[in-house]
């Protein structure tokens, strides 16, 4: 117990021992110390003298910005369907592979321990570890611009994300339930359909639904590298310098996502 | 044998699992829906079949082009690249996780004020609701080219990320504890310092483990926009048709996120 003595020899009761506080503080100066290097590597890469002006620049992007074309909004809706398909056939696309996939690689499920999960295992964390932006540049290059290639983009990001939560929830089922259905002489099959599908649905359909609302996110900027949705509007309301075209896109990203948000919290919501 | 004949009547009241949607009517109107959306969606895509057909074969050229990845002939530019995304991710996630508690108390409904309340879930809601790259471009735009701008846009969605999961884990904290240290006359501050941190440090060192795990995720595709680091170096590579290139930047990229997330998951095991 870390006491000390006061000056008039009373005992004081201290959180840590006065090792144990020099190592504290030695932790925070080391971590201080890391920011700081990396702070200056950053700031040596930086031409000072426009971020001074930024507050300036800041001024003026956004006295260019407002008011917002409201009339632009007319050729909005159509790429903002896009978008919202992007997204969905994406999260749809991803389901259908990332599902099974899942169940390669839990534990308990795995047809084998040794061969097929190490595999699965690395698509899963090839397909999280780039980003979706990135997928949609080398999936343009190869089918050209267009939605198609958001889709695939959109998909293959998130076949590791659902995977990758699907069997870790695979992995915590109650093991109770399969032993019942295991009891009864069920085959492997059976046991799957009856004991552990039915445990995991609800995980299922909540991922599901927070991949589709994050992937609504993602699927409004693939257009600045080609890929089809609202994205491509920006680049060129961008390029061209209408900053007012800019903020009425800026508002109608807004409004879809925050309804998906609500949307998808609600779903979540039900079915946990 | 009348037991191997099939029979309707005993199949008809044979147990059935029950479906994850209970009403039978929203669950039809949800299938329909979604066929209904399917044939739509399906319908907005215009796939060029000649072009994404001359893409496999293009695909396929463009594949090999990725082998065998060229570490050695941009060495520089992927080291220097590196370099801005490591300490671009290391200055955000401080700066961005020093910023986030504030917001996160003041969006704490059992600690804050409804007026402070209501303008600390609005900063969560403005940066959660832009991808990255969006607010990319907006500091691009402030700030010039470089990796301030992608530091400042980490540091950004970094605090909606952990202000809004650290506000709900303020919330459901054990309130006897906070009662209690209330009880001995201890100001807000002391309430803060005794009463809520203990209970909600190992999530708060959780989630910054993981959202540095995040950061330098999106680092990776910020240059693709002007704001620094290895996307930086990748879009490059691509735009210059140096595809060999690009696969070693890919794949540097998954063993940092395999490494990064290795680590945070050990450091959350360790904490939780």
């Amino acid at each position: 117990m870390p006491v000390s003595m006061t000056a008039e020899g009373l005992p004081a009761w201290r959180r840590r021992a006065p090792r144990q506080d020099l190592m504290v503080w030695a932790g925070w100066l080391a971590a201080l110390a890391l920011t700081l290097a990396c702070f200056e590597f950053i700031s040596g890469r930086t031409i000072w003298a426009f971020v001074w002006d930024a507050p300036t620049q800041g001024a003026d992007l956004i006295g260019r910005m407002f008011p917002p074309s409201w009339g632009y909004v007319d050729q909005l809706w159509k790429p903002m369907w896009d978008t919202i398909n992007i997204a969905t056939l994406g999260t749809a696309l991803a389901i259908v592979v990332g599902f099974p996939l899942a169940f390669l690689a839990a534990h308990n499920t795995t047809p084998s321990v040794l061969f097929v999960r190490p595999v699965v295992l690395f698509v899963i964390v090839a397909s999280r570890s780039i980003n979706s932006l990135i997928w949609a540049l080398i999936l343009v290059i190869v089918f050209g611009p267009g939605m198609l290639a958001g889709i695939l983009a959109i998909a293959l990001r998130s076949v590791g994300f659902i995977a990758k939560l699907l069997y870790e929830a695979i992995e915590e089922i109650d093991r109770t339930q399969v032993e019942a259905v295991t009891a009864t002489g069920a085959s492997r099959a059976q046991v799957l359909g009856w004991a552990i599908v039915p445990q995991v649905m609800p995980a299922f359909a909540g991922i599901s639904v927070f991949r589709w609302d994050i992937n609504i996110r993602e699927a409004t900027v693939l257009g600045l590298v080609g890929a089809g949705g609202i994205g491509m509007q920006l680049q060129a309301s961008i390029n061209t310098l209408a900053w007012p075209q800019v903020t009425m896109i800026f508002i109608l990203i807004l409004g879809t996502v925050a309804v998906s948000e609500w949307l998808s919290a609600r779903v979540r919501h039900a079915v946990i | 044998m009348s037991a191997t004949t099939f029979d309707a009547a005993a199949a008809a009241r044979a147990w059935r699992p029950p479906p994850l949607i209970a009403s039978p009517l929203l669950r039809y109107a949800i299938y329909l829906g979604a066929l209904l959306y399917a044939v739509l969606a399906a319908g907005s895509i215009e796939v060029n079949w000649a072009r994404a057909a001359e893409g496999v074969e293009r695909g396929l050229r463009f594949v090999s082009g990725f082998f065998p990845p060229d570490f050695t002939s941009k060495r520089t530019d992927i080291v220097e690249g590196l370099l801005e995304s490591l300490t671009m991710t290391v200055v955000s996630t401080v700066i961005g996780v020093a910023l986030s508690i504030p917001v996160a108390v003041g969006a704490a409904r059992n600690l804050a004020p409804l007026p402070i309340y209501l303008v600390c879930r609005g900063i969560i809601a403005l940066s959660r609701t832009f991808q990255e790259i969006i607010i990319a471009i907006v500091f691009v735009a402030m700030v010039g080219f470089g990796p301030l701008a992608g530091m400042l846009t980490l540091a950004f969605a970094t605090i909606g990320f952990m202000a809004k999961l650290i506000a709900e884990d303020i919330e459901d904290i054990a309130e006897e504890q906070a009662e209690a240290v209330r009880a001995t006359g201890a100001s807000w501050f002391q309430l803060l310092a005794w009463g809520i941190l203990p209970q909600v440090r190992p999530r708060l060192i959780g989630l910054s483990a993981y959202r540095l795990d995040i950061n330098f995720r999106e680092s990776a595709v910020l240059g693709l926009v002007g704001a620094g680091g290895i996307g930086d170096t990748l879009n490059t590579a691509f735009d210059r048709y140096e595809f060999d290139t690009a696969a070693a930047v890919l794949l540097i990229i998954i063993i940092i996120v395999l490494a990064a997330e290795y680590a945070s998951s050990w450091i959350r095991r360790k904490v939780q």
